[in-house]
């Protein structure tokens, strides 16, 4: 059946239809900054596609709801509304109420919503009505006949628009017997004769059980066209309806569930071009050490290493190229922080400048996904905490309004995405005292400005006197720190008292490879990635120090590291149990330092990183498997989860 | 079996009736607004075209007028895919040339009727 194939559309018509509230959205915010009509032509345009998608696609409660705002949006581009401040916030809500439905038409629930009636009806008043269930069309005399009479002519030019009078007949004759009698007084003679004009009229008879309104339809295309009479020649009292022969309204198409993320990637020509070209050359450059397999000898050597290295080039490339393919400009997130900005600032009475920068940066789509929480978390701190209202930043001798900026660049082999305001930086006191309270040090203790900003990063802190509905509840940097870390990056803190605070998240360029190190344990080989690891040392037995309870601590310079034996952690037999005998990996993650004992260094190596969870299970402390040279597998170490398993067990 | 251009900006709408269309046969050209229209037009003969109103770069209307314009394209049905909340725009499309309109929301059956009764 064609609905089975049209069904495939709807994923289609999701994508296209979030991409047209984004571009709603941003253009009604460019609209309430004092932007141009074409702006308002872009939102219409979005409405209207959505409104007669979902009418297609089966879905009427959205396209009802569209309707309305469609209609709102005809008058502001016809000049007959003016555009205010509270139009725009009312089609901003709209845009927020779409974002859910189209949710909900993903996940197969129902569209409505509260929210949504009750928006319909704040439209619908704007636009000076009610929304009334549309009457039955009325019955008109005349409506019923066995028999019509039906006068024709045509004007001139209607051949030209591609109404043909046979495909009229044609049709007419489909409904009952007709007859067919030409007229041929506006036939001009044969000089004067127009061959691509019409010239003729017709005068019809149809016979048959037919109503007025099914001949009608017949002509609806040409009515402008053409002199047209549709008379009766007898009429039918009182003829009972006939039962309706289309359902009043069809069924929802069949729940069609999506998940909720959509699985796919949308790629540029220009990428896929670039791969092919790659794999172009992979071939010709295979080609020519094929050759070698036919016979060899030394005179060849330097043709078979310059083809090897040639393999080398391409296969890195190749391999650079098709982890672009999940590269995806981070322009896409940042696009939700104009609106998320305006509403906070509007909320909290404060003025903020927001700066969008480097938003053409790519990052893995799966990095991409998770960036967004953490930001918007961010963001709305800097609101919330870090911007002072108005006549506090006067007072300090700064501009009403603050600024907020959101960066994103590439810093070898990482991307950097920075949050930086000029507010009033962070609270030392306030936070010491936090800090007291919560027991998280005492209050003899002598902090450093880094310490104090690292205690901000502790589950459960929060500053804000009165939790405001802002910042959220329950959810901290702890929580930004840890989906950060989750994705192989980290989080710094820049703070100068009064003059504004930046965070810095730096973040890997692909989740899918890694550059490690491999050690060596027992006979098992670990893959310890490389921006963990500080620095590999061979312990000097004065260095190590043992503790009371079974603990060991390395003296790394001025600190004391608990050393996590691999061996011990993971059950490995044969491996170097003397400290002195192997190699200390000196390691940090989320802020933690440690020292991993191994037996040896085997190598440097880019692994390409396999999901155990989804193969195996979850293990802590490790993060994924990988491929060894040899076919042998090895495990990557979690550097982070291990510090926290190492320090949960000892608290227990 | 008839040559068909399919003018839409919305991906899925522009899918949905070409995947109709060539499923029941026919040969369809995809374009995704009024002037990459007429430049396909331009290079070929279409026995019908199906267009949008609401268009970026150039919308149906100023497409229907454009290609009545050119003397391969008298006669030829082009029919417009409007919404029924927009009346005039149906008579605006007649004014420029168009043939005739289909109303959205249409059904692939709905959408191979009307096709069915341009191309007979």
């Amino acid at each position: 059946m064609a609905s089975v194939g049209v069904a495939q559309f709807h994923q289609v018509f999701f994508d296209e239809s979030l991409e047209g509230l984004d571009a709603m959205e941003s253009s009604l915010l460019a609209l309430d900054e004092g932007g141009d009509s074409e702006l308002v032509n872009t939102i219409f345009r979005a409405a209207h596609s959505i409104k007669g998608g979902s009418a297609t696609f089966g879905f009427p409660e959205m396209a009802a709801f569209t309707h309305e705002a469609e209609s709102l949006l005809d008058e502001l581009r016809d000049g007959r509304r003016a555009i205010d401040g509270a139009i725009v916030e009312l089609l901003l809500r709209t845009v927020d109420c779409l974002r859910g439905m189209f949710a909900r038409a993903q996940s197969g629930q129902p569209l409505n919503s509260a929210e949504a009636e009750s928006l319909r009806e704040q439209m619908a008043a704007a636009l000076g009505r009610k929304i009334e269930p549309k009457a039955a069309p009325s019955r008109r005399a005349g409506d019923h006949a066995d028999a019509w009479r039906i006068d024709f002519c045509p004007h001139e030019g209607m051949l030209a628009g591609g109404n043909d009078p046979l495909r009229l007949f044609r049709e007419l004759a489909a409904l009952g017997e007709m007859q067919v009698q030409p007229l041929l007084d506006r036939l001009p003679p044969l000089a004067a004769l127009k061959p691509a004009a019409c010239h003729l009229g017709w005068v019809l008879e149809l016979r048959g059980q037919v109503t007025r309104d099914q001949v009608a339809a017949v002509f609806d295309w040409v009515e402008d066209e053409c002199e047209l009479t549709i008379e009766p020649l007898h009429v039918v009292a009182d003829e009972p309806a006939p039962a309706a022969a289309v359902p009043a309204g069809k069924p929802p198409a069949a729940a069609t569930v999506h998940s909720a993320e959509s699985g796919s990637v949308r790629v540029s020509i220009d990428k896929i071009d670039g791969l092919i070209d790659l794999v172009g050359e992979l071939v010709i450059t295979q080609s020519m050490l094929d050759q070698f397999r036919e016979e060899f000898d030394s005179a060849k050597l330097a043709l078979l290493q310059q083809g090897l290295t040639q393999l080398a080039r391409h296969t890195r490339e190749l391999q650079e190229s098709v982890m672009g393919v999940r590269m995806l400009p981070i322009g896409s997130v940042f696009n939700r922080f104009p609106r998320l900005v305006r509403d906070l600032t509007q909320k909290l009475g404060k003025q903020v400048k927001l700066e969008l920068v480097g938003e053409q940066t790519e990052l893995d789509k799966t990095v991409l996904e998770k960036i967004g929480d953490p930001l918007v978390h961010l963001v709305r701190n800097a609101i919330d905490h870090g911007l002072e209202m108005p006549d506090r930043r006067r007072a300090a001798g700064k501009s009403d309004t603050g600024s907020l900026r959101l960066e994103a660049f590439h810093r070898g082999g990482n991307i950097v995405v920075e949050v930086s305001d000029d507010g009033a930086g962070l609270n030392r006191e306030a936070i010491v005292a936090k800090a007291l309270q919560r027991g998280l040090i005492a209050s003899g203790d002598q902090l450093s400005d880094e310490q104090v900003a690292e205690l901000i990063f502790q589950p459960g802190f929060s500053t804000a006197a009165v939790a405001t509905d802002l910042s959220g509840r329950g959810v901290g940097m702890d929580v930004v720190r840890r989906n950060v870390s989750d994705l192989g990056g980290a989080v710094a803190i820049r703070s100068r008292p009064g003059h504004g605070t930046v965070f810095t998240i730096t973040l890997p360029l692909t989740l899918a490879i890694i550059d490690g190190l491999t050690a060596a344990v027992g006979s098992e080989h670990y893959i310890v990635p490389l921006v963990s690891i500080i620095e590999s040392v061979q312990a000097k037995p004065e260095a190590v120090h043992r503790v009371t309870g079974g603990g060991e601590l390395f003296r790394f310079r001025d600190e004391y590291l608990p050393v996590l034996r691999l061996h011990q952690l993971f059950g490995c037999t044969g491996a170097q149990a003397v400290i002195e005998e192997g190699l200390l990996i000196v390691v940090e993650g989320d802020g933690a330092r440690a020292a991993l004992l191994v037996d040896g260094l085997i190598g440097q190596q880019q692994a390409v990183v396999k999901s155990l969870e989804a193969n195996y299970r979850r293990v802590g402390g490790i993060s994924g498997a990988t491929i060894l040279a040899d076919g042998s597998v090895a495990l990557i170490v979690d550097v982070a989860g291990l510090i926290r398993l190492q320090s949960r067990s000892k608290a227990a | 079996m008839a040559r068909i251009l399919a003018v839409d900006d919305s991906v899925s709408m522009r899918g949905m009736v070409a995947f109709t269309l060539r499923g029941a046969g026919h040969e369809v050209t995809e374009a995704e607004d009024g002037q990459l229209a007429l430049d396909a037009a331009r290079g070929s003969t279409f026995d019908l075209v199906l267009a949008d109103v609401n268009m970026p770069v150039m919308d149906g209307i100023a497409m229907v007028r454009e290609l009545r314009t050119m003397a391969q394209y008298q006669g030829v049905p082009i029919l417009m895919l409007t919404t029924e909340s927009h009346t005039d725009k149906k008579m605006e499309g007649k004014a420029a040339g168009a043939t005739g309109w289909l109303v959205k929301p249409f059904d692939p059956d709905q959408l191979l009727a009307t096709v069915k009764r341009v191309l007979g």
